[in-house]
Formats: C-alpha cells, sequence, structure tokens
C-alpha cells in the first residue's frame, strides 16, 4: 500500500473513530456507556505501554505505577481542590515526575531488556505495600485519607473546567474518555512521524548504531519514558472518574500482566493494536464472570494459551497480514511472494513503525 | 472533607434525577408475576474465593427458600450473581452492570471491606438498596448501605477477656496488614488495656507473607502470656503450621478474630488448631433447630461445601432481613423497605435471633465463644444480643440521615 | 546470644527456603531465557502432589521427596511439547503463554479439588536453643537446599548432559552442528526445572497454607531473586537468594515483615542498578 494510500486510511479510520464515540450515546443504554467508558480509559492505559514497549523498545512490566499514581494523584487533589480541572493536571505532573526520576536511575545506568522489567516491576510491587499500609489516620494529604487497602471512596469525578458545581454526567465523561483516547491515539500517530518518533525507532531498533549517529539513546528513551508515565497518569485519572473509586490494587502484579497480554493479544508494534486487545480481553473478562457453569481462570487461561500459539503476532498485524495479501493478491503475485517471506522474517520481532 | 462531602451529594442528586426516573418508571412497569430481581457481586474464582463460593450457596438457598413459600409480595424472586474474580475493578463494573442494566431492587455482596467501598458510591449514587453481610472492622454510616455481619465490639469485646482470663496479661498482637487488621489490632489493645492487660508489641504482616521464622523468634523473646491473631487468609494460616512445628504449640494459647472463618479447623491438623479461641456470631457446630436444617439444607445440596462459618450465615440472614423488610413494607419501594427495615426487624435465623439496629443500620445479635478441639469449634459460652457498640459510637442514620461514609473509630479516646 | 544463634537460624533458612523456591525458575530462566509466569503454579502443584499422595497414605517423606518433582516434572514436561516449545527466542509470548498457562492451571486445580485443602502435619518435632524452641523442619529445609544445590551443580558441571545442555544454551546451532538435538535437551532442561520447583513445593507443604492460590506468592520475589544473581545458575541463585534473605529477615526482625519486603525490594533495585548483568554477571564469570 502506498504511504498516500496509508495515511487516508488512517485519516477515515480516526473520523470515524469521532463519529462513533459522538453517536455512541444515543444508540446504547446507560450501563454500556459507562462499561464503554472504563474500556476507554483502560485503552489510554494500553497505548501508553503500546508506545514505550512498540516504539521505545522499552519493557516496562510496571506501568501501573505511573497509572496508580495518577489515580491517586488526581483523588487527592479532586478531595482537597473540590475541583477537577487542577487534579487532572496533578494526574499528568505526578505519575511524569517519578518516570522522570526513574528513567533518569535506569536508562543512564543503561539498564535495559529483562533488567529493566524486573526494575519497573519491583517498584510496582513497593508502591503497592506503601499504599496498602496507609490505613492510618497519619496518613492524610490535607482533608484525604489514603485509607490503605479500603482505598479512597468518593471521590469526585470530573466538572466542567474551573467550575466544580458543573459535574458532568455519564454521557459527558464517555465524551471525555474518548475523546482522549482519539487525542491520545493521533498525539502518537503524529509524534511518531516526526523527527523525534523516527529516532525513538532507531534507537528501539539499534541503540549502538543511533548513538553512533549522533543521537544520545539515553535521552531518547527517558523522553519516551516520561511520556509514557505522563500518558498512563492521565488514564489513571480517566479510570478514578469512571469508579470514583481507587485503592492501593491498582498497583497488582495481575494488572501489570493485564497490560501485557492486551498488547500481546492486539499485537506489538501497532497503536491500535492495544486499544483492540484492551476492549477485548476488558469484554472477554467481564463476560466470564457473568457465568456459572466454569471457574473464571480455568476460561481466561484457556484462550490466551490457545491464541498464543494460533496467533502469535497478535491481532492487527496478523489482520494487516492478509488484507495486505489480498490488496497484493489482486496485483503482482510475485511482490506477494516477497512479502510474505519479509513477514516471515520479522516474526516474533516487533513490526516495523509505518 | 466537609466540602468534597457536599460536592459528591450534589453530584449524586443531581445525577440521580436524571438517572433515577427512567429506572422507577421501568421499575413499575413489570407485572406482578415479574420476577423480583436480587443482585449478588461474590468472589467465586481468585483469592477470596474459599469465601465467597460458600456465601453464593447461601444466598441461593435463601431465595430458593422464599420462592418455595410463595415469594414476596406474591412474585418470585430471581438471584442475578456475578463472579467478581477477586478483582475490585470488576466489583465496580458489576455494580453498575446490576444497578443500571438488570435494574435490582436489592444486592446483596462484597467480601473485603475494599470491595465494599468500592461498590457503595455506586450504590447510593444509583439508588439500589445494599446489603453487606460480612464481619468487618466496623464504622459504615450510609442510610443506603444495611451491614449484617458482626463487629469488634459483638466479638473481640467478649474474646479478649475471656481468653486473659485463661491465660494472663500480656499479649502479643499479630494482624493481617490492612484495615480490618489494623483497625481490629487498636480494638484488641483497647480492650486489654480496659481488663488490665499489657500490650507487648502489634506486628503486621502483609497478606503475601509466608515465613513466620522471625516472628516466631520475636514471640519467644517477648514471652506473652497470650497471643491475639487477626490474620487473614491462606497463606497466613502458614503461622499456626510453623508454630506447631517450632514446638511452641501449648506453650502460648492463641485467640483469634479470623481463624476458623474458611475452614482452617480442618485443613490444618488437629494438633495444630487445637485450643485456639475464637469469637463468632456462628458456628456450623450450634445445635439449635435452625442452624442444624440449615447445615443439613446447605450440605445436602452443595455437598463440596468444608464449613459454614459466620460469613456464610450471616448472608443468609442478610437475605432474610432485607426479604422481612419487604414484606413490611408492602412494596419494593427503596425508601419504604429502609423505613420498614429501620423499624426494628428481626429474624430467627441459624445463629438465633437477629435484629436490624435502626440508628446504626448493623445487626444485634449473639456472639458465641468457642475452642478447637478435634477440628471442630466447641461452644463454650454464648452471649445473646450484643449490640454494635462500636458503629453507634460514632454513627446515628436517625439523627443524620444523610452521612453518607465509614469512620474510623478513635479507639483511644 | 541464643537469641543470636536463632536469628542466624531464621536468617539460613529464609535464604535456604528462598533458594528452593528460586533454582527451578533460574534452570528455565537462566538456560532457557523463558520467563516462566506459572512458576508459583509448578510449586502450588507439587505441594498439592505432596499432600494428596501423604493423605492418601504415602509415606511423608516419600510423597514431598519423589512424588512432588516426578508429577511437576511431568507436568513440565507436558507443558514443553504442548506450548513452550513453540515459543523459545520469543521473551514476551513465553510470558504472556504461561500467565495464562498458571490461570488454567489454577482454574483446573479449583475445579477439581475445591479452594481448600486439608494440609499435612510437619514431620519432626522441635529443639530448643537455650530458651527458644525451633523445629527441626527448619534444619531439614536447610539439608534439602545444600543437597539440591550439590546435584544441580553436580549434574551441569560433571555429567555429559551437563556438557551439552550447556553448550546447547550458548549456541544451539553450533551444538546442532555437532551432531546434539537441541530440542531434546530443551526439553529434558524444562522438565528439570519444573522438577525442581515441585520439590520446593513438596518441602515447603507441610509449613505452608495450601491453597490453589497459594502460588502467588512466591512469583515476583522469585523472578526478582533470578535476575538479581544473573546468568550463572547455582552462583547466581544462590548469592542473590543468600543477600535478600539475609536483608528480608534481618528487616523483618528489627522492623515489620512490610518493611522487611520493602527493604527485599529496594536492595534489589540498587543491586541490579549497580550489577546490571546480576551479581554472578559482575563477580562468578562462567562458573555454573
Amino acid at each position: 500500500m502506498s504511504d498516500t494510500a496509508k495515511l487516508s486510511v488512517q485519516i477515515a479510520a480516526v473520523l470515524v473513530a469521532c463519529i462513533a464515540v459522538a453517536l455512541m450515546p444515543g444508540y446504547v443504554d446507560l450501563f454500556q456507556l459507562m462499561q464503554f467508558t472504563l474500556f476507554a480509559s483502560m485503552a489510554v492505559l494500553a497505548l501508553s505501554l503500546g508506545f514505550i514497549w512498540g516504539f521505545g523498545g522499552i519493557l516496562c512490566f510496571g506501568q501501573t505505577a505511573f497509572f496508580g499514581l495518577g489515580a491517586y494523584a488526581y483523588a487527592v487533589a479532586a478531595i482537597n481542590f473540590g475541583d477537577s480541572t487542577p487534579a487532572i493536571l496533578m494526574a499528568i505532573i505526578v505519575p511524569s515526575l517519578f518516570a522522570l526520576a526513574l528513567g533518569y536511575f535506569v536508562f543512564y545506568g543503561r539498564i535495559s531488556d529483562v533488567y529493566l522489567g524486573v526494575i519497573t516491576l519491583t517498584v510496582t510491587l513497593i508502591l503497592f505495600n506503601v499504599f496498602n499500609s496507609t490505613a492510618g489516620d497519619e496518613y492524610t494529604i490535607g482533608v484525604a485519607r489514603l485509607g490503605g487497602f479500603n482505598g479512597m471512596p468518593a471521590v469526585p469525578t470530573f466538572n466542567m473546567p474551573f467550575d466544580p458545581s458543573g459535574i458532568l454526567f455519564p454521557e459527558h465523561s464517555w465524551y471525555v474518555t474518548g475523546g482522549v483516547l482519539i487525542a491520545v491515539y493521533v498525539g502518537l500517530r503524529l509524534l511518531l512521524r516526526s523527527r523525534f518518533g523516527r529516532v525513538a525507532v532507531a534507537v528501539r531498533e539499534n541503540e549502538t548504531r543511533a548513538a553512533l549517529l549522533g543521537y544520545d539513546p539515553r535521552v531518547v528513551k527517558l523522553w519516551v519514558f516520561v511520556l509514557g508515565g505522563a500518558i498512563a497518569g492521565l488514564a489513571g485519572a480517566l479510570y478514578v472518574n469512571w469508579g470514583a473509586f481507587v485503592g492501593p490494587t491498582i498497583f497488582a502484579l495481575s494488572l501489570s500482566a493485564e497490560i501485557i497480554i492486551w498488547i500481546c493479544i492486539g499485537g506489538l508494534g501497532t497503536l491500535i493494536g492495544p486499544v483492540v486487545g484492551c476492549f477485548l480481553i476488558q469484554y472477554l473478562v467481564s463476560q466470564i464472570g457473568s457465568q456459572q457453569s466454569f471457574n473464571s481462570n480455568l476460561i481466561l487461561g484457556a484462550i490466551l494459551v490457545v491464541f498464543v500459539v494460533l496467533l502469535p503476532k497478535g491481532l492487527v498485524p496478523t489482520l494487516r497480514n492478509l488484507i495486505l495479501s489480498g490488496w497484493h493478491l489482486v496485483g503482482d503475485a510475485r511482490r506477494k511472494g516477497a512479502e510474505a517471506k519479509r513477514n516471515d522474517l520479522a516474526a516474533g520481532q516487533p513490526v516495523g513503525a509505518e | 472533607m466537609t466540602i468534597s462531602r457536599r460536592k459528591f451529594l450534589h453530584s449524586t442528586m443531581a445525577a440521580s434525577a436524571v438517572l433515577a426516573s427512567p429506572a422507577i418508571s421501568t421499575r413499575y412497569a413489570f407485572g406482578a408475576d415479574d420476577p423480583i430481581r436480587v443482585g449478588s457481586l461474590l468472589d467465586q474464582s481468585g483469592a477470596i474465593a474459599s469465601s465467597g463460593v460458600t456465601m453464593v450457596a447461601a444466598i441461593q438457598l435463601a431465595i430458593d427458600e422464599i420462592n418455595e413459600a410463595g415469594g414476596l409480595l406474591g412474585r418470585p424472586l430471581e438471584l442475578i450473581q456475578y463472579d467478581t474474580q477477586s478483582n475490585i475493578q470488576l466489583y465496580s463494573q458489576y455494580a453498575q452492570q446490576l444497578a443500571l442494566k438488570d435494574r435490582v431492587d436489592v444486592v446483596h455482596g462484597g467480601i473485603t471491606s475494599a470491595s465494599r467501598e468500592a461498590i457503595r458510591p455506586t450504590f447510593d449514587r444509583f439508588q439500589v438498596l445494599y446489603f453487606y453481610n460480612v464481619l468487618y472492622e466496623g464504622g459504615v454510616c450510609d442510610r443506603n448501605v444495611f451491614c449484617t455481619g458482626t463487629t469488634p465490639a459483638q466479638t473481640v469485646e467478649k474474646l479478649v477477656p475471656f481468653a486473659m482470663k485463661n491465660s494472663g496479661k500480656k499479649a502479643y498482637i499479630l494482624a493481617a496488614d490492612y484495615n480490618y487488621g489494623q483497625i481490629t489490632a487498636k480494638w484488641m489493645t483497647k480492650y486489654m488495656r480496659d481488663n488490665g492487660g499489657e500490650i507487648l508489641s502489634v506486628d503486621f504482616f502483609p497478606l503475601d507473607v509466608t515465613n513466620f521464622g522471625p516472628t516466631i523468634s520475636k514471640i519467644q523473646a517477648a514471652k506473652p502470656d497470650l497471643i491475639l491473631s487477626a490474620l487473614v487468609g491462606g497463606n497466613h494460616v502458614s503461622f499456626y503450621r510453623q508454630w506447631e512445628s517450632a514446638g511452641m504449640k501449648g506453650q502460648i494459647p492463641i485467640a483469634s478474630t479470623t481463624f476458623g472463618l474458611v475452614n482452617e479447623p480442618s485443613t490444618v491438623d488437629a494438633s495444630v488448631s487445637k485450643d485456639i479461641y475464637g469469637c463468632y456470631g456462628y458456628y456450623e457446630e450450634l445445635e439449635t433447630p435452625e442452624s442444624t436444617a440449615f447445615v443439613d439444607k446447605l450440605k445436602s445440596r452443595w455437598a463440596e461445601i468444608p464449613y459454614i462459618s459466620e460469613l456464610t450465615a450471616t448472608t443468609y440472614e442478610g437475605v432474610y432481613l432485607w426479604a422481612e423488610g419487604v414484606k413490611k413494607a408492602g412494596t419494593l419501594d427503596r425508601m419504604k423497605v429502609i423505613e420498614a427495615l429501620e423499624s426494628g426487624i428481626s429474624y430467627k435465623g441459624p445463629s438465633g435471633e437477629v435484629t436490624l439496629d435502626g440508628p446504626t443500620h448493623h445487626t444485634v445479635r449473639n456472639a458465641y465463644l468457642a475452642q478447637v478441639q478435634d477440628r471442630k469449634w466447641n461452644v463454650l459460652e454464648t452471649f445473646q444480643d450484643v449490640q454494635p457498640s462500636d458503629t453507634a459510637m460514632v454513627c446515628n442514620l436517625a439523627e443524620n440521615p444523610n452521612d453518607n461514609q465509614q469512620y474510623v473509630i478513635d479507639i483511644d479516646s | 546470644m541464643d537469641l543470636a544463634a536463632l536469628l542466624a537460624l531464621n536468617v539460613i533458612n529464609g535464604a535456604a527456603s528462598l533458594f528452593l523456591l528460586c533454582l527451578g525458575l533460574a534452570i528455565i530462566f537462566g538456560m532457557m531465557r523463558i520467563i516462566n509466569l506459572a512458576h508459583g503454579e509448578f510449586v502450588m502443584l507439587g505441594a498439592y502432589a505432596a499432600v494428596l499422595s501423604a493423605n492418601a497414605g504415602v509415606n511423608i517423606w516419600i510423597a514431598m521427596l519423589v512424588v512432588a518433582p516426578l508429577f511437576v516434572g511431568l507436568v513440565g514436561l507436558l507443558v514443553e511439547r504442548c506450548l513452550v516449545r513453540f515459543l523459545y527466542g520469543r521473551l514476551v509470548d513465553s510470558m504472556l503463554a504461561t500467565w495464562g498457562l498458571s490461570l488454567l492451571i489454577i482454574g483446573i486445580v479449583t475445579t477439581i479439588f475445591g479452594n481448600t485443602m486439608q494440609g499435612v502435619p510437619t514431620p519432626l518435632g522441635g529443639f530448643s536453643i537455650g530458651d527458644y524452641r525451633t523445629s527441626w523442619y527448619t534444619l531439614f529445609l536447610l539439608a534439602v537446599a545444600i543437597v539440591m544445590m550439590a546435584i544441580v551443580y553436580a549434574v551441569l558441571r560433571y555429567t555429559r548432559y551437563g556438557l551439552i545442555a550447556r553448550a546447547v544454551m550458548q549456541n544451539p546451532d553450533m551444538a546442532a552442528v555437532l551432531g546434539v538435538n537441541p530440542t531434546h535437551v530443551y526439553m529434558a532442561t524444562f522438565s528439570l526445572g519444573a522438577a525442581v520447583t515441585g520439590l520446593a513445593g513438596g518441602v515447603l507443604a507441610p509449613v505452608s497454607g495450601i491453597t490453589p492460590v497459594m502460588g502467588g506468592a512466591y512469583v515476583a520475589k522469585a523472578f526478582i531473586t533470578v535476575v538479581g544473581g544473573g546468568a550463572a545458575i547455582i552462583s547466581g541463585t544462590l548469592s542473590a537468594s543468600g543477600l535478600f534473605g539475609f536483608v528480608n529477615q534481618l528487616g523483618a526482625y528489627f522492623t515489620t515483615p512490610v518493611y522487611g519486603e520493602v527493604i527485599l525490594f529496594l536492595s534489589a533495585i540498587v543491586l541490579i542498578r549497580l550489577l546490571p548483568q546480576g551479581i554472578s554477571g559482575r563477580f562468578f564469570k562462567g562458573t555454573v
């Protein structure tokens, strides 16, 4: 597919998504709308990891650290200020600063690969332990009690900017969350087309080569990481807006693993893949709990195992390859063979950025 | 806190003005034979499933019994249970589903306090009556919520003096490191001091700790007369086993507010569980006619149920208390049912006579002191009609009907 | 003085348990670069195998030391043949698949045996150090850890299988050229790792709470320890579990178990930051 054709398909897809977000409240009931709001906020989280992992090559096992910090920062600020506007900003700033500090610590120590994964995982476990033991009255920030394992219930939800009395209705929350998801997607797309995006992909592909060309991989990775942290923090605020609740289980290992699963299922190295994987798995998990005949773990586990064996590259790359082969079938048969061969070579590795 | 609470109330009212009206219109559109929908949120898989599975059976039993007796207000009951998979996010998700999609008339459920606090705002906001049927640390004060399990003033207050009388005045406290454990440890400390005792140390353990070696050494160094335990979950059972294997069994007595809530006395060896003191609202060993009938019905229908503890009995009684309230109100209208329930509804269930306390929305119920012998609880003493006096210190819904928070009771004062 | 001796015993015991729990993971991760997120469930299966066979009348020692590793070794073989062999060289897919596997195993065990399980009594009694009492079983765990270390070391260092295995891990193509079938080596190694993990589950069964979800308590800690230890299986895991066990137990004794955990995690972060190749990558290069 030519570059222009690809671009127009992408623009069309974004337009369709915008229209879908705008029309959704008219077609689904309130419960489904709130469920989609949740899925969309989680999809923002999935995008943050999909970006730093798929395009920055940073395998972070602890993306929930930033998600959770964003959620707590939002909750504490919203309870204290009574206005969600500065609270949303806090939910972006606090995790960004944390990501900056952590990123400086690891990238300037030239830690990569699975070691990076272990450090981020460990940070998440520490945060879980720390927030879990904040049950006492002494753990109060302003007027907000952190609440330990029981968490912080009844957190104020979003209001109109600088107007605390203008609480958003669920429809408006959906517009905000769906809009943020599309905006983050488009923003990352544009970023990847920019000079910085190309350098980030170059660093992912070969750090040494990028360094020899005059780029500092440490700086590049650091900024990718901080951006990922900021997006994850924003997702945290959206999540709290949905449930009006935050507790330490937000840092749990199971959620960290779940984000990785969304990305693997949707397709690593794409931006739409994590979103698709997130919606799919979240929907699946909530459906599994509605049935009573089988143990929920049993079903989810079996699905994951079968999936890895049958669709190792993830949904989006597999579908794209199928469509591309169809495209080439019409055209040059030899080109199709070459395409398939190239894809075989790329198997098991992140699909290249486009 | 006040500012934000008012804001939340504001949002609640604003939202309910919009949302409740369609809900009510559909609810009354049901015909006379349409089932009354009862929602339930309990964990049937994951870490907390060991408690949840039996509780689901108890709800199912209560619903079926009510249906066999002709239903409520001439309509049958229908149970909608979701497996929350020990996952807080799913609690919020299914709570919205029950409130908005299934439009249930009442929800029974929640096991951990965290799960309750996650779903409580949802049911307040969408005006769905909510019953929390599990023993917990106390302090929830919300007109839309009824808590039917025991609280520390009903159990710890009896357990501590009894255990002290049978051991000595110096205690060592072990508790799970989250709100329940921390607050229970405070109550233990208070009741020890009230009875002239002394606390040597209070240790908290994250739920995934499995190695208690250093703790057992610390306990030996401190030489207490008594160990008070609020350890929670499968991993913490390791403490009792390692205690026995270190040869400490029989040297220092143990009293626990949690041991036996799942079926610990029969999963560990008889020598491990022997002589541990406990105080709960119910044991399956109780020999009242209501209790034996309840145990027979549950175990003959679900043979795999290992043990029926307070969690299961209070869940069953919670459904019946709600049904009594609906009968008295003669309608499913939420406020009328709440008013009926506040008027002092009582029900004679497996654990004895249970009465809802209007001002606190907690229960006045019997408490039983027992000791493990040969893997069974041997009931030593019965306390009739114990008041939820801890929550009563902070909560009076008759005076402040708009209250909706969980208070941390200031125990030191 | 007595207390110091007891404390030392606790620290050694903590390190020994951690070592036992990590050894199987270290074999699988260190030699094959597969992150086995179902590691905790292998521990759980070992505990279940030991408890079920002991309750069925098998001698407790045979149940723990023979039945548990054999059973989990077989499970490992099955898992390798049906699942993991498709995933070599695909670190992330292996994580996804083994995470699914762990849920699947929890689901199967819960469906068959329910949510709780009757445990076995701890064999051996207690003994006294001065005023303090502790159990012989602590020493037994230590002995098992030492024997396992010796066996795994001997197998890897002195047997033909060990030589071939190390060769395959270093360069599978070269080994294949020399007439070795890497598939068989991977299969045997994964199965060995699973069996060692099953043994750990078996010997920990008498002092743990037995539930289908018990594995969750182990997986993160074991993973951190193995990565902290670095590539060398024995020296890396031994040094890392020694260090972390020491820090954790002392931290738990002098502060609280919560801070014991936090201190362990913090020391792991600092360790990996200072020694990105793990302890063995820095100090025990080229050892097993």
